[in-house]
């Protein structure tokens, strides 16, 4: 099936997520979409995918004007989608998850014909289960998937769970598969076996759209790349195209930096040792780090990579599985939320209104809630002379009985560093400057950096590489289910640390579990 | 052969005992299957227990009675539908409020017909199966209400767990955006669910007052409701396992005739709340993890069926609205902007 | 009960942040809040008129039934003072996000500890401090029943409703064993209770009616303190932020399970206390109908005031009366005193639905808490 995106718009606020975008994917072909976090890749995917509707724009599938109200219109028209986190059902078993909305008469190899023909309406009551056994098994051996129909999902690996809904969108008769980043926490094997599926689809004659972040999925599977930017197609290549040239593609022309005074000073601020932290998907082990006060590290890597479990277990907020996390010199392994409070340890999540600040109470009632030595009763006017004191400082449109959900981005950025305690040893970030403007963006890291000034060392992540390369000491790189060790801004250009990201870690951790991606030397 | 024959009737008197459990039970497990909590259970039942003998006692016709208790139980449930999914109100709060309010409005309906005599399901044995010994007497010599139970709990199996639909309103209650991406209507599904699973509560009500106790009085099925609840989260949120744990309230219910013989120092009121105790027990055990860390010291093969024996993991999505209450456009499923062309 | 003090001059002065926006009334939510009465007034008339009676003679009868002489009012504000009492207590669960059903079940502890305490130290003790102590050890019951049921939630992972559901027929388990056990009467057990206490211990009520000024006292007291503790300090602060948003506030720093603990001991104390007076004050005896559904009862009520302390006061007096007025309907009019709850009922219900006001959901309520 050919897809073609015509001039498809689409805008979240003052957003333009995708402004403008036309590109041809060719059946037989499989189709790079490539681009950093926030490029645009994921709204393209979900107007392909009939979860969002253009805004300007049309599709057209063979030719054929297209208009896609629902997931089921696109599957419906051909056009089968892969999410990173598979839309399955982790308690019910693999057959039924199989099983689950399919329609009575479910095509197979793109021909129309019913599962159970001549059984009457009784087959449309009842699950088809025998049939859709078979079915499932057969389809799993002709890719050499191994699926057990009677194993609960929940049990099965992500890897697995990707196989399955592969599988399911096959026999539902997809012409075209669009997978979102498919390699992001699956072992070696299941991505070889995966890549050796899709290069049978290709012949097949089935379109195949892959969004990746990575450059080695890109480089060994597709025929072709288009890369966006900022929303828009920043170009389009034939593969090889070789690295440098997607990279350059990807995140535009190198910028000179602008000249930063070191602020790392004596004194460790944050010591790990062979810490290993993770969740139901991700194991990551990171074997040293010793941050200075002062400092800044910044953790770079497609979002979702273990950035943010790392940030979490050093606020406390996430055990470590191994390992010893210590701050400030006290050891604070295992120790609860509030004991790395008072080590001095703050914390600022990426989702401002969900996790950083609380929707629902107002300026001056989250500067009484970090209050240090609350009493019993709220002193009123102490907490509105500090909150008063707390805007004037940090310059936030807002005033003191301001509900938090009302204020913008950037004043929710800025009332979050307002509530953090002044003499912090060590300050966490997720995306400290997402969504802001560049002057406010700017603005926040001054603040952040006349704090490193004053001694505190910051661990920021981020998937802005200007802002990793301009304001880190040193960077640590998290691809495919591993961490780099710490590497210095002096030893990294632009270029290399975009291959990093796409997982070429060149220095690889001591005992990595599984590696994603083979290292690959430029070409 | 005395000791035998007493146990037997014990047992036959808890399966009577049960019957309004069973009923309202698997009606609560279907609407909870599908993520909707019907927190009006226990007004809901008195309610259509006591429309179902007005009904019965005008008309004369016990089948009418029964229809009009399900139709009762199916209203209620719409007015949950309609708050709690289409409203997207807490289905928590929705469900106690008419919790008390169909309670209260049973007395007021019902004060005409407080200890009225009235006409009751008739006791038919099955022929043939009645002379098998022990289930003979245990299962086969009651009323088509009865056996009709028996039906039901099979037929919510297999509606559950082998046809199409009943997979859908499984997977409506785990994942509803996923059930969506599939092209499921979620709130369609949830809405019939509701409903069909108001009306089997219905049905139970009319069970108490047309059968297991016949007649009316105030409050009539007083903690029945409560205890269908109990029993469907106690079952895990299945319908053999619900219908199993109606009959062990059931024997326990009966054995309160039994224990004060037995144990006089124990009053008979104190059994009528063990399903409660048990339920807290088994909460406990399953939601704190508990029970898989004791599972843990187990080997392989005796943990999994203990495990899934005492599973009482409730839908993922239970209780939580869909869409979710919308935060940015990004978060938002199709539906919600379907205006902005 | 203003937890605003009167003295402060101009409209410049900081009002404390936690009860600033419970006193902001403009006109649009007044005629929002009172569209559902509005609507559920009709229906109970219709439900009037169907059953053969004339609204109005029921609106009559009514307040003729709670206000008509000297004694039924003193009876409206005796049953106000266990609906205050429970319903601070709920105020502090609610605050915190939680739908605490268990409250019932610790009115009835609390009975069951004050019944308790008085049969182990009467006559041993003078009254006085029997009654005193019988007062601390419903409060004591309760507790013990509140954190029961909080670490249930909180440890457990068991969802609060079910908790407390659970809890309430536990408790209720319990008296019926005493009552129909160790407790009974000699020679009768009965649902009638268990002896009465000796009458030096009853709270003295105002010229020989229900009402017992100490008990109301306490309530409205319970009720000014909640308003003061939940609008004025950290805690309360706190425990709204947790009731917002647990995940953000745990980041922020507020041990979320402690506070939710703390919110469900402290509703367990007051319930409690509301039982030892129904023991002290009303029944004066142990009996399986101790709480009379008050605890269910404060329930709506707090729905209805959209979870605000300043608003509990007039519609527990309104529900109160409702409760004693209705009464005399059976007498009068030949209908059914469960006509008051069918009233109440319907106005939570409505208000619960009117597309006016989301507000009622606000402040908490993590239905996805399971």
């Amino acid at each position: 099936m050919r897809i073609e995106i015509e001039r498809v718009a689409k805008r979240f606020g003052p957003v333009n997520a995708n402004d403008d975008v036309s590109l041809t994917i060719q059946a037989g072909a499989v189709h790079g979409l490539l681009g950093e976090n926030g490029a645009g890749k994921s709204t393209l995917l979900r107007i392909l995918g009939g979860l969002l509707r253009p805004d300007a724009g049309r599709l057209r599938f063979d030719g054929r004007p297209v208009a896609l109200d629902s997931p089921a219109d696109a599957l419906a028209a051909g056009v089968g989608v892969l999410h990173q986190e598979p839309l399955d059902f982790p308690p019910l078993t693999v057959l039924e998850s199989f099983l689950v909305a399919r329609p009575r008469a479910a095509r197979a190899g793109g021909g129309a014909r019913a599962l159970l023909p001549g059984r009457g309406r009784a087959a449309g009551v009842f699950l088809p289960r025998r049939a859709a056994r078979e079915e499932l098994l057969a389809l799993a051996a002709r890719f050499g998937f191994s699926v057990d129909p009677d194993e609960q999902v929940a049990r099965l690996t992500l890897g697995e769970r990707q196989q399955l809904e592969l599988l399911r969108l096959l026999s539902l008769g997809a012409r075209a598969l669009l997978l979102d980043e498919p390699t992001t926490g699956i072992s070696g094997a299941q991505q070889e076996a995966l890549f050796s599926a899709l290069r049978r689809l290709k012949q097949d004659g089935k379109a195949i759209v892959l969004v990746s972040h990575k450059l080695s999925d890109v480089e060994a599977l597709c025929d072709r790349v288009t890369v966006l930017r900022q929303g828009k197609v920043a170009g389009e290549a034939e593969m090889p195209a070789g690295a440098a040239r997607l990279v350059a593609l990807m995140f535009g022309k190198a910028l000179a930096l602008p000249e930063r005074l070191p602020t790392a000073g004596d004194g460790v601020a944050l010591a790990l040792e062979d810490v290993g932290f993770g969740d139901h998907r991700l194991d990551l082990r990171l074997a040293r780090l010793a941050v200075r006060r002062g400092e800044v590290i910044g953790l770079a890597g497609l979002e979702g990579s273990g950035q943010r479990l790392l940030l979490r277990a050093c606020a406390g907020l996430l055990r470590v599985r191994r390992g010893r996390v210590a701050i400030g010199g006290a050891d604070l392994t295992g120790r609860p939320y509030p004991a790395f409070l008072r080590a001095g340890a703050g914390y600022l999540p990426a989702d401002r209104r969900r996790e950083g600040l609380i929707a629902g109470l107002s300026i001056e009632e989250h500067v009484a809630l970090r209050a240090p030595r609350p009493g019993v009763f709220l002193r009123p006017r102490e907490i509105r002379r500090a909150a008063e004191r707390a805007i004037e400082a940090l310059r936030i449109h807002g005033r003191p009985e301001t509900p938090v959900e009302a204020l913008s981005g950037g004043n929710q950025q800025r009332a979050q560093l307002a509530l953090l305690p002044g003499d912090l040893a060590l300050l966490l970030l997720e995306q400290p400057t997402r969504g802001l403007d560049i002057a406010s963006a700017r603005w926040v890291w001054e603040q952040l950096l006349a704090r490193c000034r004053a001694g505190t060392a910051l661990l920021f992540a981020s998937s802005e590489l200007d802002e990793l390369m301009r304001y880190s000491d040193r960077i640590l790189v998290f691809s495919g289910g591993r961490v780099s060790p710490p590497v210095s801004v002096a030893d990294l250009t632009l270029d290399r640390l975009g291959r990093m990201i796409g997982g070429e870690l060149d220095e690889p951790a001591p005992a990595p579990a599984e590696p994603a991606a083979p290292a690959r030397s430029d070409p | 052969m005395d000791d035998g024959g007493e146990l037997l009737s014990l047992l036959a008197t808890a399966l009577a005992a049960s019957t309004p459990l069973v009923y309202a039970a698997v009606g609560e497990t279907l609407t909870e299957r599908a993520g909707v909590i019907n927190l009006s259970a226990e007004g809901s039942m008195m309610l259509s227990a006591m429309v179902g003998f007005a009904a019965a006692l005008t008309t004369g016709s016990v089948l009418a009675g029964f229809a009009a208790a399900a139709a009762t139980g199916a209203l209620v449930a719409l007015v949950v539908a309609i708050g709690g999914i289409h409203l997207r109100r807490s289905q928590i709060a929705i469900g106690f409020v008419l919790a008390m309010l169909c309670a209260d409005l049973s007395s007021v309906l019902g004060g005409p017909f407080v200890r009225v005599p009235g006409p009751t399901v008739p006791a038919m044995s099955i022929p043939v199966l009645r002379d098998v010994p022990i289930l003979g007497p245990l299962f086969f010599r009651s009323d088509p209400l009865v056996y009709a139970s028996y039906l039901l709990v099979a037929c919510a199996w297999v509606f559950l767990y082998r046809t199409r639909a009943g997979l859908l309103v499984r997977a409506v209650g785990e994942q509803p955006a996923a059930a969506h991406a599939r092209g499921a209507h979620v709130t369609r599904v949830r809405t019939a669910a509701t409903l069909v699973g108001g009306a089997l509560v219905g049905i139970g009500g009319a069970a108490y007052s047309l059968d297991f106790k016949a007649g009316w009085s105030h409050r009539h099925t007083a903690g029945y409701g409560w205890i269908a609840l109990a029993i469907v989260i106690f079952g895990g949120f299945d319908p053999v396992r619900a219908a199993l744990g109606a009959c062990l309230f059931g024997v326990l219910s009966s054995m309160a005739s039994l224990g004060q013989s037995a144990l006089p120092s124990v009053p008979a009121q104190v059994f009528s709340v063990a399903p409660f105790a048990l339920m807290i027990v088994v909460l406990a055990l399953t939601s704190s993890g508990l029970l898989e860390r004791l599972g843990a010291l187990l080997p392989d093969a005796a943990r999994r069926p203990l495990l899934r024996a005492f599973d009482a993991t409730p839908p993922a999505a239970l209780g939580k609205p869909y869409p979710a209450a919308a935060d940015g456009a990004e978060a938002r499923p199709r539906g919600a902007d379907q205006g902005t062309k | 009960m203003s937890p605003e003090p009167a003295d402060r001059p101009g409209s410049s002065a900081p009002r404390s942040p936690g009860v600033r926006r419970a006193w902001a009334a403009w006109p649009g939510e007044v005629a929002s809040r009172l569209a559902p009465l509005a609507l559920a007034l009709a229906f109970v008339a219709g439900l009037c008129a169907l059953l053969g009676a004339s609204p109005a003679a029921v609106a009559a009868a009514l307040w003729d039934g709670a206000f008509g002489s000297a004694d039924q009012a003193a009876r409206v504000l005796a049953t106000l003072a266990p609906l205050l009492l429970c319903g601070s207590g709920l105020l502090f669960t609610f605050r915190a996000g939680l739908y605490h059903l268990g409250v019932e079940g610790q009115l009835v502890l609390g009975a069951l500890c004050a019944t308790g305490a008085a049969r182990a130290l009467w006559p041993g003790l003078p009254a006085g401090l029997v009654v005193a102590l019988c007062v601390a050890a419903g409060a004591l019951g309760g507790v013990l029943w509140g954190a029961l049921t909080g670490a249930l939630h909180t440890r457990g992972r068991v969802s609060e409703i079910f908790a407390g559901l659970g809890m309430n027929f536990v408790a209720q388990g319990v008296v019926l064993y005493l009552v129909f056990g160790p407790w009974k009467r000699p020679g009768v057990a009965s649902m009638a209770g268990t002896e009465p206490l000796d009458s030096a211990l009853w709270l003295s009520t105002l010229g020989g009616t229900e009402l017992s000024p100490a008990a109301l006292l306490l309530a409205a007291l319970a009720l000014v303190g909640t308003a003061v503790v939940l609008g004025r300090t950290h805690f309360g602060l706190r425990l709204r932020a947790v009731g917002l948003s647990p995940e953000a506030a745990r980041v922020l720093g507020v041990p979320a399970a402690r506070e939710m603990l703390a919110a469900f001991a402290i509703s367990g104390a007051l319930a409690g206390v509301a039982g030892a007076l129904q023991v002290l004050g009303t029944f004066h005896r142990l009996l399986p109908n101790v709480s009379s559904h008050l605890g269910f009862l404060a329930l709506l009520v707090v729905m209805l005031a959209g979870r605000r302390a300043a608003l509990v006061a007039p519609i527990a007096l309104f529900f109160s009366a409702l409760n004693v007025g209705s009464l005399k309907l059976p007498m009068t009019l030949g209908l059914e005193s469960s006509l008051s709850g069918v009233l109440q009922g319907v106005l939570v219900l409505l208000a619960l639905l009117s597309p006016w006001k989301a507000r009622v959901g606000r402040g908490g309520g993590r239905p996805e808490e399971a």
